[in-house]
C-alpha cells in the first residue's frame, strides 16, 4: 500500500503541510517533509496501526486521560494521538516565535493598561463597554499592579495556516490554557515509537518547558517574599478534565499539587496544610477559573478555591498565575482589536495575522453575517472549547435557523469569521493515511526576565474527514510538533 | 508534605492491604467450605468470614442467606459493600490519582493497571451473570499480585522520607487490624479446651487461619511440628519474625512513626501510644493471654489499634 493511494479525497483544496499548495495533486512533497513522505511510503502494512495501538496502551497505563463534560460513559477518555508528526522548519518557527513574543507583550501591556490608566479606552481604540462590561473584567483589580506587570504568565496562542507563508492567530488564551502536558508526552511517545525517524530529523527539544515555567513562576514572587518562594499548582481536583495535566506539571516542577481545601488564609497570608502544620505559599499556578477562586469574593457556592484568597492577593502577599481578570484580554470581541492593540502599545505592525472578523454588535456587520450564515463560522464571544459554535458550511438548515434566532436576539454575544481552510497534515486512521486539518497551540511564558517559548507546541488535528473542529472535547486528536534544526527549504 | 497527600498515601496502603487480606480470606474459606462435612467443623463458615471482614452488618441489609455465592459476590465485587475488594481497589486508585505526584511511576502504574484489570473482570462477571470459580481464582491471584507490586515498587523506588513512612504506616495499621480480626472471629477454635487429640476438625480450621494471613508455611518453619492452636495464636500475636503478627506490625509502626518524628523533630501522642502497645505485646506471654481470655485480649487490641489510627489522623493527616 503506498501513501498516495490511501489519500482520501479532500472536500476543499487547501494548503497541506506535507504536500504544499494542493493536496489533490501531490507531485512532490515539500523538502521539509521528504523523510516523512519516504517513511510513509515504505512503512510496512499495519505498522501505523500497531504503533497507534501501542501508543494508546501506553497512554492508558500512564493514565493520560481527559474527561469530557456531559459524557458520563467516557469519564476517562484518551485523546487520540497520531503518530505522524507535524513539522516546522527553523525559519518558519522563528517567524512564528517573534510574532508570539510581540503578541503576548501586547496582551500584558493591554491588561496593565485596562486595570490601570485605561489609555487605550481614552484614545478611543477599544470601546469602553467592551472592556468594563466584559464578564471577564474584574473591577476588584482596577488600580492594582501585579508583580512586574505580568498578567498572563502562561499564554496559549492558537495559530493556523492557510498557505506556506502566514500564520493566523485564531484565538488567544490568557486564562488557564491547557494541553502542554500533551506536548511533552507526545514527544516521549514519538521517541519511543519512532526512534529512527526521530533521530533522523534533529528535532529541537521541548523537555525544558517545566524548567522554563518554574523560572517564570519564581521570577514573579511577591516582592517582599521571604527567602525561596513556595510555589504550588492549584487544581480543582481529580474530576476536572485537565487533572492529569495538573498533576503532571506539579510533578515536573517539583512542587505541591494543592486543592482549595489544602489552603488556609490567615491575616491575608495564604498557607497550605501540611503534616507539620501551616506552611506559607507565595506563588500559585492556578488552574482554577477566576469565578471559583474565592467563595468570599466570587461564587459563594464554590468549594474549589480558598476563602480569603482574594484578600491575600489584593494585599500583595501571593502571586496568582495567571492573574485574576486576565480573561478580559482573550475575549473573542477583544480579539478583533488585537492588530490595533499591538500598534497602540508597541508602535509595530502585527507580525501574526488576525482572521477577518465581523463583530455582530455592529449593525452593518450583523446584517452581513445574517445574510451569509451558510458560509461563516459564528462563535459566542465568551464561549470556549468549541462549544456553542456554528460552522455554516457544515450546518443543517435547522442549526442555521437556530443561530439566526440567537444572533438577532443578542448580537453582541457573537462574532463571525470566514470559514478558513485550515492547513492539513497527513494523519493515520484505521485503513490508511489521509490529510486532516490541524492547528497549533504554542505556549508562551512571561516572567520578570522576559518571554520564553519552547520550540513547538500542541498540534491539534480534526480527525473526522473535512472537520474543522480540533478541540479535544469535540473529538479532536493531537500530534507531536517537530521544529527542525534546518530551514523548511532544506532537503 | 501536604496533610491531604499523607492521608491519601496512608489510605492507598490500607485499601490495598485490605484487598489482599480479603482475597486470602476468601481463598482459605473456599477450601474449608469444599471439605467433606465431617472435616469442615462449624457450618457457619461464610458467616464468620463476613464477621472477620467487618461486612456482616451491611451484608444482611442486602441478603438473607450467608451462602458461598452471596458472600463471595458481596466481598469481592459488590459496590454496595464499602470494603469489597473492587471498592478497595477503586478507592485506592482514586486516592492514588489524587496524589500522583507523591507516587513513583511504578507505583502508579501498578495501581492503575490493577484498576483497568478490575474493569475487565467486572465486564466478564457481568456477561456471565455469576462468578465462575476459575475466574474467581484468577481474580484473587490478581489482587494479591497487585498489593505485592505496589508494596514492592514502593520499597524499591520511593525516596525514604515522610511520604514513604506514611505509606508504610498504612500497611501495618491495616495489617494489625486484619490479623486481629481473624483471631477474634476464630478464637473459639483456638481455645485449648477444645483441642482434642488428633482432632481433625479443628486442624483444618487452624490451617485456614494460617492461610488467610499467608502464614501456613511460616508456621512449619517456626515450630517444626504439626499445627496446634496454642502455637497458631503465639505465631500471630507474639512472634516478631512473623510479618503479619501483631508484634511485628507494631515493631514497624513504632519504627515509621519514629522516622516521621525524627524528620519533623517532634514526638507526639501517636508515637507514645504506639510504644505503649508495643511494650504491652512484648511483655505478654501466650500462656497469660489464654488465661486472661484470648477474646478479651484481641478485642482490646482492636480498640487500641483503631485509637492509634485516629491519633495519626489527628496529629498529621488533617493539617
Amino acid at each position: 500500500m503506498t501513501f498516495q493511494k490511501a489519500i482520501a479525497p479532500m472536500t476543499a483544496p487547501c494548503f497541506d503541510e506535507m504536500n504544499g499548495g494542493g493536496s489533490e495533486s501531490p507531485s512532490e512533497p515539500r523538502a521539509l517533509y521528504g523523510r516523512i513522505a519516504r517513511w510513509l511510503e515504505n512503512a510496512p502494512r499495519g505498522l501505523l496501526e500497531s504503533r497507534r495501538q501501542q501508543a494508546e496502551m501506553l497512554f492508558r497505563r500512564i493514565g493520560i486521560t481527559f474527561a469530557v463534560y456531559g459524557d458520563k460513559e467516557a469519564a476517562e477518555r484518551l485523546i487520540p494521538f497520531d503518530i505522524i508528526p507535524r513539522l516546522l522548519g527553523h525559519d518558519e518557527w522563528r517567524r512564528l516565535e517573534v510574532g508570539l513574543i510581540q503578541r503576548v507583550k501586547a496582551l500584558n501591556m493591554f491588561l496593565t493598561d485596562v486595570y490601570g490608566a485605561q489609555e487605550i479606552i481614552r484614545a478611543g481604540v477599544v470601546p469602553a463597554g467592551l472592556v468594563l462590561r466584559n464578564p471577564a473584567y474584574r473591577p476588584e483589580l482596577q488600580g492594582r499592579r501585579v508583580p512586574h506587570d505580568i498578567w498572563t504568565h502562561i499564554a496559549g496562542i492558537d495559530v493556523i495556516r492557510v498557505d506556506g507563508e502566514d500564520f493566523y492567530v485564531l484565538e488567544d488564551n490568557c486564562r488557564t490554557p491547557s494541553g502542554v502536558s500533551y506536548m511533552l508526552e507526545n514527544r516521549e511517545m514519538m521517541i519511543r515509537l519512532a526512534p529512527d525517524l526521530f533521530a533522523d530529523h534533529r528535532v529541537l527539544p521541548v523537555e525544558n518547558y517545566p524548567d522554563a515555567l518554574l523560572a517564570s513562576l519564581r521570577s514573579v514572587a511577591p516582592p517582599h517574599c521571604p527567602g525561596e518562594p513556595n510555589i504550588v499548582v492549584l487544581t480543582p481536583g481529580q474530576f476536572n478534565s485537565a487533572y492529569y495535566e495538573h498533576s503532571f506539571l506539579a510533578d515536573k516542577l517539583g512542587v505541591e499539587l494543592v486543592e482549595g481545601r489544602d489552603l488556609a488564609v490567615r491575616d491575608d497570608v495564604v498557607y497550605m496544610r501540611t503534616t507539620e502544620g501551616l506552611k506559607r505559599v507565595d506563588v500559585i499556578y492556578r488552574r482554577v477559573d477566576d469565578d471559583f477562586l474565592d467563595p468570599l469574593a466570587f461564587r459563594a457556592d464554590s468549594v474549589l478555591g480558598a476563602a480569603g484568597l482574594m484578600g491575600a492577593y489584593l494585599a500583595g502577599n501571593v502571586t496568582l498565575a495567571n492573574a485574576v481578570g486576565a480573561g478580559v484580554a482573550d475575549d473573542k470581541a477583544i480579539y478583533t482589536y488585537m492588530p490595533e492593540i499591538i500598534r497602540f502599545y508597541l508602535g509595530e505592525e502585527p507580525k501574526l495575522k488576525n482572521v477577518a472578523t465581523w463583530r455582530c454588535r455592529e449593525p452593518d456587520a450583523l446584517k452581513y453575517v445574517l445574510d451569509h450564515l451558510h458560509e461563516l463560522v459564528v462563535k459566542e464571544v465568551n464561549g470556549s472549547g468549541g462549544y456553542g459554535m456554528l460552522v455554516g458550511p457544515h450546518a443543517s438548515k435547522e442549526q442555521i435557523e437556530a443561530f439566526r434566532q440567537k444572533l438577532t436576539s443578542a448580537p453582541e454575544g457573537f462574532i463571525a469569521q470566514p470559514t478558513l481552510s485550515l492547513s492539513t497534515c497527513p494523519t493515520s486512521f484505521p485503513g490508511g493515511v489521509a490529510p486532516r486539518h490541524v492547528d497549533l497551540r504554542p505556549f508562551v511564558l512571561s516572567g520578570a526576565d522576559g518571554v520564553r517559548i519552547v520550540p513547538g507546541g500542541l498540534t491539534r488535528v480534526a480527525l473526522k474527514e473535512g472537520s474543522l473542529v480540533v478541540n479535544s472535547s469535540q473529538g479532536g486528536g493531537t500530534k507531536d510538533t517537530w521544529v527542525l534544526e534546518t530551514d523548511a527549504a532544506t532537503q | 508534605m501536604l496533610a491531604r497527600t499523607a492521608d491519601n498515601l496512608f489510605w492507598v496502603s490500607r485499601y490495598l492491604e485490605r484487598a489482599d487480606f480479603l482475597a486470602r480470606l476468601i481463598e482459605a474459606s473456599s477450601r474449608i467450605a469444599a471439605l467433606p462435612t465431617a472435616y469442615a467443623g462449624a457450618q457457619d463458615e461464610w458467616k464468620s468470614v463476613l464477621i472477620a471482614s467487618g461486612a456482616d452488618e451491611t451484608f444482611f441489609d442486602h441478603f438473607d442467606k450467608a451462602d458461598e455465592a452471596n458472600v463471595i459476590a458481596f466481598l469481592a465485587f459488590d459496590q454496595r459493600n464499602p470494603s469489597s475488594i473492587r471498592n478497595c481497589i477503586e478507592f485506592a486508585r482514586t486516592n492514588a490519582r489524587a496524589v500522583r505526584t507523591a507516587l513513583t511511576v511504578e507505583m502508579w502504574e501498578g495501581i492503575n493497571c490493577a484498576w483497568l484489570e478490575l474493569r475487565k473482570f467486572e465486564a466478564a462477571h457481568e456477561a456471565h451473570g455469576h462468578i465462575d470459580r476459575e475466574e474467581l481464582i484468577g481474580f484473587l491471584d490478581y489482587v494479591k499480585t497487585t498489593s505485592s507490586l505496589y508494596d514492592g515498587s514502593g520499597y524499591r523506588s520511593m525516596l525514604r522520607n515522610d511520604a514513604y513512612y506514611f505509606s508504610r504506616l498504612g500497611v501495618y495499621v491495616e495489617r494489625a487490624d486484619n490479623t486481629a480480626r481473624v483471631l477474634d472471629v476464630k478464637y473459639h477454635v483456638l481455645l485449648p479446651e477444645q483441642e482434642t487429640v488428633g482432632g481433625s476438625v479443628d486442624y483444618f480450621q487452624w490451617s485456614a487461619i494460617l492461610r488467610s494471613v499467608s502464614a501456613l508455611t511460616a508456621y512449619h518453619w517456626v515450630y517444626r511440628e504439626s499445627i496446634k492452636a496454642w502455637n497458631v495464636a503465639d505465631l500471630l500475636i507474639l512472634r516478631p519474625e512473623m510479618p503479619r503478627s501483631l508484634i511485628s506490625c507494631y515493631d514497624n509502626i513504632v519504627r515509621f512513626l519514629d522516622a516521621i518524628a525524627g524528620q519533623y523533630g517532634r514526638q507526639g501522642a501517636s508515637q507514645r501510644h504506639a510504644r505503649n502497645i508495643k511494650r504491652h505485646l512484648e511483655g505478654a506471654s501466650i500462656g497469660e493471654i489464654f488465661q486472661s481470655g484470648l477474646h478479651e485480649f484481641v478485642e482490646a487490641f482492636v480498640t487500641e489499634n483503631n485509637r492509634l489510627g485516629s491519633q495519626i489522623t489527628e496529629q498529621y493527616l488533617i493539617g
